[in-house]
């Protein structure tokens, strides 16, 4: 799937939700839902710096496509990594180079995420654009 | 409480669903002390201790006369023994750096596990410039053990620098017998009364310390100024942290002498909005607290918590003294993390903190990777502890998906 229609998935999946605690539920079940990262990637070397919760991050490159693994031991962080994640993987190098995280702030993130969050998001996405770009 | 508190702040008319219980971090400011600070804006907008017009005059009139009553709110007899700083910190680093040449390698300077940042990291570094042993006093379920802190301290003691009181689990830490400890050995004793100030009495003499530190922003003044009291005997013999304008008796271009006390610790135009802010914050202190209020209102505040961690095996722990006799109370909720704890109680309108309160090395210590910290104020009631259990309720519910 095309990024662009990723992004336009999600946006659609937050807007049926009409509250901010249907979009938290539904951010900590995908957060319950994501994969957990192996332990042996869960090092200060894979640590992602500038979050308040713990964040784990590590990349890997296939047929020329990009793939992320990440964990947080704080379940909304795992939600909104869950969230980056489904965006992100399976992209080329140049399309991660060139997205625009900005669809967090439409799906209400932002306005709901206390200002520590917030710059965690920041360190999370920079980090993401850190590999191989 | 006092019936007529919340409207003497502004900001909850303007937040009129806040639950505010992040007074550790700052207390809220009271509209008098922000109209204080405007008159000098809007009046007498001037330098101090200059100038031979009648603004300055006025200012410094206004700002010397806080010095009086700061020694009054502490029992200090002197006014030159009040040096205002920027807050607790600034005042730390004045007495580290000010003490260096009084220590050296044999001696070892004494601090509690529960410190703060801003009274370790000075210290470590005096230690690691002068060679001097930095010990610890450890605690016992959350309280100090005095038997360590009679090991700890002997005859090398040069410093014993200790909290009031913990900011992270609302120790309580005996500082009249600590103080009376490091007297015994000739030690000089330095109180961090950051979280104290503003919540209880604060009586300098009777604590029977060396040094007291604090800021104003914990006790509902600006932010960027605080105030250092030193024994005048002690601040004679200590180097001054800062040079520059206003601290000197004589200067020529090789050489300069220090002004008297306590202009030699003040080097700089000061913060003379934030001292005169400062002193308006006082009469409020005086005026509007009932120590014992907000006393109780933890106790309420504690046996509501120690009710969830009752209800559905939630294993809520506090992170703290049994007896908390403070305004400060941290807790952990077992396998939930406190950051997705504090993010859903902001969400219902509940400003608490979380993380690891800027004590990084107790968290090690206590083997905890951060807490939930409120803290109460003037303003707080039973309503907003009972807002803030249904908060915590509906977060938990949420997270464990119940």
């Amino acid at each position: 799937m095309l990024i662009d229609k990723k992004i336009e998935q999600i946006k659609s999946d937050f807007d049926i939700l009409p509250g901010w605690e249907e979009r938290y539920e539904y951010i900590i079940s995908l957060g319950r839902n994501l994969a957990p990262l192996a332990t042996e990637f869960k090092t200060d070397e894979y640590l992602v710096r500038g979050c308040q919760s713990r964040v784990w991050m590590r990349a890997y490159k296939k047929d020329e496509k990009v793939f992320y693994e990440a964990d947080s031991d704080a379940l909304i962080t795992k939600g909104i990594i869950a969230l980056l994640l489904a965006v992100v993987n399976g992209a080329s190098i140049k399309e991660v180079a060139n997205i625009d995280f900005g669809f967090l702030d439409d799906i209400g993130l932002k306005s709901h995420l206390s200002m520590s969050r917030v710059n965690g998001l920041q360190s999370m996405i920079k980090k993401i654009k850190s590999y191989y770009i | 409480m006092k019936k007529n508190i919340r409207e003497q702040f502004k900001i909850f008319g303007n937040n009129p669903n806040l639950v505010y219980l992040d007074n550790g971090a700052t207390t809220l400011t009271p509209d008098r002390v922000v109209k204080k600070m405007n008159e000098y804006y809007f009046d007498y907008n001037a330098n101090i201790h200059r100038g031979g017009h009648h603004l300055g005059v006025r200012a410094t009139e206004s700002y010397e006369g806080v010095r009086v009553k700061v020694a009054g709110f502490i029992n200090v007899d002197s006014k030159k023994e009040i040096i205002f700083t920027s807050g607790t910190t600034h005042g730390l680093n004045i007495l580290a750096f000010g003490l260096r040449s009084k220590i050296s390698k044999s001696d070892n300077i004494v601090l509690t596990r529960l410190e703060h940042h801003a009274n370790l990291l000075p210290w470590q570094r005096l230690s690691r410039e002068t060679g001097a042993e930095l010990r610890f006093i450890e605690l016992n379920d959350f309280e100090i053990d005095m038997d360590s802190a009679k090991s700890v301290i002997d005859e090398n003691t040069k410093v014993v620098s200790i909290a009031h009181i913990s900011n992270v689990t609302g120790t309580l830490v005996p500082v009249e017998k600590l103080c009376q400890m490091a007297k015994e050995v000739g030690a000089i004793s330095i109180i961090d009364g950051a979280q104290s100030v503003g919540h209880r009495k604060i009586d300098v003499q009777k604590i029977g310390c060396d040094a007291f530190v604090f800021s104003a922003h914990k006790m509902y003044g600006p932010t960027g100024v605080g105030v250092l009291w030193a024994k005048e005997e002690l601040l004679n013999t200590m180097e001054p942290y800062m040079l520059g304008g206003g601290m000197i008796d004589e200067a020529n271009y090789n050489n300069f002498t220090a002004a008297q006390l306590p202009n030699k610790f003040e080097a700089g135009t000061p913060n003379i909005s934030g001292v005169i802010g400062l002193g308006e914050a006082i009469g409020f202190v005086e005026s509007e607290i009932d120590f014992e209020y907000e006393n109780k209102l933890v106790d309420y505040a504690v046996a509501e918590l120690l009710k969830i961690s009752t209800s559905g095996g939630k294993n809520l722990r506090l992170i703290g003294p049994v007896n908390n006799t403070s305004s400060v109370v941290s807790f952990v909720i077992k396998a939930i993390h406190h950051y997705d704890l504090a993010t859903l109680l902001d969400e219902q309108g509940i400003a608490v903190r979380v993380g690891h309160h800027c004590a990084e090395p107790l968290m090690g210590y206590l083997g905890i990777g951060g807490t939930v910290r409120i803290s109460f104020g003037v303003y707080n009631d039973k309503d907003d502890v009972n807002k803030l259990i249904d908060s915590l309720d509906k977060s938990i519910k949420m997270i464990s998906n119940k």
